[in-house]
């Protein structure tokens, strides 16, 4: 250490060279740069220019220039005089409150948007680091019996509702959450489960998540909906909404467990001697040394996995669950909004993707705060 | 891994003690694996139950029966009288169909729009990112839905819309000009599959031979006769007609060409533009973790853009997209299933009819799984053996 005190002063330093001189302003420049920096990207330009010119002004006359924005009283007969010329928004304040809630007692939804402001607060919280600590299980535990306190009510004055009028956003966020909220410790257990010394337990282990990689979403579902039944004995009826739910809870701690697999492989192996030296037990070594680390490395492939599960819960229409596609797809089923189904799709597609489009900019800057570390 | 490995200790006696490692691994074994067989053994016994009390008899044999279900898109014979067999079969062709084209469609657009997100040119990587991002955030059977809607909306057949001369597309679908194939025009692929199989492996010669010597040889003449020449001389010699036949408006359909059904190709697009948004993410990292050095250097040799694309950079990158990309074909196969939502008859979608007709329920899904697996393996198989192929090859 003592040898950097005599190395020679640094010589003495330059200064950066000006910059090159732009051609032109600033903006000038830039164009030149990013947008005709050759004939063969000017040309590019142009077309694009003149393909997304034409797109827009498309888009311009159907969205918004010739839409119809409200009608009165389930009319629809403006909508239908425009013939395709131009959008039907209409139909949105018509339906919302269909798509958003399915069958829902009408005078009692807002315990569903109650439930769905603290699934998104729930979200919010849990994606700051400075509450990624144990309270948080405590915090979800909560959050979870009060959403189902919500959506099933009978006390207090709250009248009950049964499962089966439960429809829209919600039960797509019930789904997603309860499936991760579960399949998680579930993902964590198979993981370390195939990476465990005993081949029994591995071998179990490599089987559940093949067999349910291996096969598409939509069989599970089946599973659910129609074997699930029989081998149940007698009298024993289980809800379809849970079903499916046991179907998606197995469904994400397949996926999950092989990105937690891929996070316990990047813990160094001084990491579990360590652990051994201290003498602690195989589950104080995991829970206290190795899977917090583990989950730290895949915390972005996490947040990934948690977007492609979001969007799979939109399966269950082809079961008949009411999530939120499918009451957007049962709203359009009135023949006098029949044809405007574009609009419908439009709408729940945007509430989609405010969902996973937060989630990826999320992992995003989660993935860029590693880098910089 | 260690060279010098330390002498083992002798082996301790067992202790019947879970403080015994070996004990306790055996302890847990037995407790798991006999909680998982208990479980099985539960569920198993209440399927017989159940299926004894519905009367529903077990086993395979209703394959043989009549199955009396329609499919309208399939390539090969079939009429509701076939048997249920043949029916999934049909089932099993149409799944393949949608994803073999699916994945080459998905992995050409994917790369043109990832190379697109990598553009200097800042309008066209601007777009591309939001076709990814738009695309990647959506649900696909919402996106299935929304195309399937689409087509439907699309104009009656006497008033498709026509971009080329013998492509129309309306609500029967898509339909495309076509050349009828007989078995002279097999015979003619089957020769110019050959020559260029034969054409490789000369070029692969000419190169071992250049690297002995250094002198360049030419490889055209060889392509010339073996890609060009040899398949006009059988397609002359058999006699094969490579007329085009274009679809023409009868009443109220399209007759000749090649049809696309609406449900087909509703599902194709849904299919290739989700896949696409993946494949282009996977092809752009690929090709960023391609150190900047490397096409530098090669464009300091003087190599053009194009040569330095093909022969520097992508062959480098490959190794880091092959394995992704395995599992983006593995996911565009499974979400072909989503075909029931739109009534193409694919595998699911049939075993799905039959359960409902037959009451098979575990005999259908155990089939739609068999066949999933089956294709399952078969990617992985060819994308691993891909994959060691073009593996760095280290000295």
């Amino acid at each position: 250490m003592s040898s950097v005190a005599h190395l020679p002063q640094d010589p003495l330093p330059i200064g950066p060279r000006p910059a090159p001189r732009a051609l032109g302003g600033h903006l000038t420049a830039w164009l030149r740069a990013n947008l005709f920096a050759s004939i063969p990207s000017s040309i590019m330009t142009l077309v694009l220019l003149f393909l997304l010119g034409k797109a827009c002004i498309g888009l311009w006359q159907w969205g918004i220039a010739n839409a119809v924005w409200i009608v009165s009283g389930n009319d629809s007969s403006a909508c239908r005089a425009l013939r395709g010329v131009g959008a039907c928004w209409a139909v949105v304040p018509e339906k919302y409150r269909f798509i958003l809630f399915g069958t829902y007692p009408f005078s009692e939804q807002w315990r569903p948007a109650l439930a769905v402001l603290i699934f998104i607060a729930l979200f919010a919280v849990s994606s700051r680091r400075s509450f990624w600590r144990k309270e948080l299980f405590l915090l979800w535990a909560a959050a979870l019996i009060v959403i189902g306190c919500l959506m099933w009510g009978g006390f207090l004055g709250l009248t009950f509702v049964t499962q089966d009028r439960w429809g829209g956003l919600p039960v797509t966020l019930i789904l997603a959450t309860f499936g991760l909220a579960f399949g998680f410790p579930l993902g964590i257990l198979v993981a370390l489960g195939r990476r465990s010394k005993l081949p029994a337990i591995r071998s179990l282990c490599v089987l559940y998540v093949e067999l349910i990689r291996g096969v598409p979403l939509i069989s599970l579902l089946f599973m659910a909906s129609v074997m699930f039944p029989l081998f149940m004995p007698d009298g024993v009826n289980i809800d379809k909404l849970l079903r499916a739910q046991i179907a998606f809870i197995l469904y994400a701690g397949a996926y999950l467990a092989e990105v937690v697999r891929g996070g316990l492989q990047a813990v160094p192996r001084g990491q579990y001697e360590a652990g051994d030296a201290l003498g602690l037990s195989y589950w104080q070594k995991h829970a206290l040394i190795v899977l917090p680390q583990a989950i730290r490395h895949v915390i972005p492939p996490l947040v990934n996995t948690f977007i492609a599960f979001f969007k799979d819960t939109s399966l269950v229409l082809i079961i008949g669950i009411f999530d939120l596609l499918t009451t957007a797809k049962t709203a359009i089923v009135d023949p006098a909004w029949q044809s405007f189904s574009v609009e419908v799709y439009i709408f729940v597609g945007v509430i989609y993707f405010v969902f996973c489009f937060a989630m990826s900019l999320y992992s995003r800057s989660l993935e860029a705060q590693r880098g910089t570390n | 891994m260690t060279t010098s490995t330390p002498k083992r200790p002798p082996a301790r006696p067992w202790r019947l003690s879970l403080s015994d490692p070996r004990v306790a691994g055996l302890f847990w074994q037995i407790l798991v694996v006999g909680i998982a067989v208990a479980i099985v053994a539960f569920l198993w016994s209440n399927a017989i139950h159940n299926l004894s009390v519905r009367r529903i008899s077990t086993g395979f044999a209703f394959l043989g029966r009549e199955a009396g279900m329609p499919i309208a898109d399939s390539w090969i014979d079939y009429t509701p009288k076939d048997t249920y067999l043949r029916a999934f079969i049909v089932g099993i062709v149409n799944t393949l169909r949608v994803a073999v084209i699916g994945i080459v469609l998905a992995t050409v657009i994917g790369t043109l729009v990832g190379i697109a997100r990598l553009s200097s040119n800042w309008l066209l990587a601007r777009l591309a990112a939001v076709y990814v991002e738009v695309l990647r955030d959506l649900p696909l059977l919402l996106q299935l839905l929304f195309w399937y809607v689409l087509m439907q909306g699309l104009p009656a057949a006497r008033q498709a819309w026509k971009p080329v001369e013998g492509v129309y597309l309306s609500n029967r679908g898509l339909i495309l000009p076509s050349v009828p194939l007989h078995e002279a025009n097999w015979w003619t692929i089957l020769a110019l599959v050959a020559g260029l199989m034969v054409f490789r492996f000369v070029r692969r010669r000419l190169i071992a031979q250049q690297m002995v010597d250094g002198r360049a040889r030419a490889a055209w003449p060889y392509a010339l006769g073996l890609v060009v020449a040899l398949p006009a001389l059988v397609s002359f010699l058999s006699g094969a007609s490579w007329s085009i036949t274009l679809p023409e408006l009868r009443g109220f359909n399209f007759v000749g060409g090649l049809t696309l059904a609406p449900e087909y190709f509703a599902l194709l697009i849904a299919l290739v533009t989700y896949t696409s948004a993946f494949i282009a993410e996977i092809v752009r990292s690929g090709i960023q973790a391609v150190p900047r050095g490397q096409s530098e250097a090669a464009k300091a040799l003087g190599l053009k853009r194009g040569f330095v694309l093909q022969h520097i950079v992508l062959p480098q990158a490959l190794r880091v997209i092959i394995p992704p990309m395995t599992s983006q074909y593995l996911n565009l196969t499974k979400n072909s299933s989503l075909a029931v939502a739109v009534g193409y008859q694919d595998i699911v979608s049939v075993a799905n009819t039959t359960l409902n007709q037959t009451g098979q329920a575990i005999e259908s899904i155990a089939l739609i799984m068999l066949v999933f697996l089956t294709i399952s393996l078969g990617i992985s198989l060819f994308m691993n053996w891909y994959n060691a192929r073009i593996a760095l090859v280290e000295r």
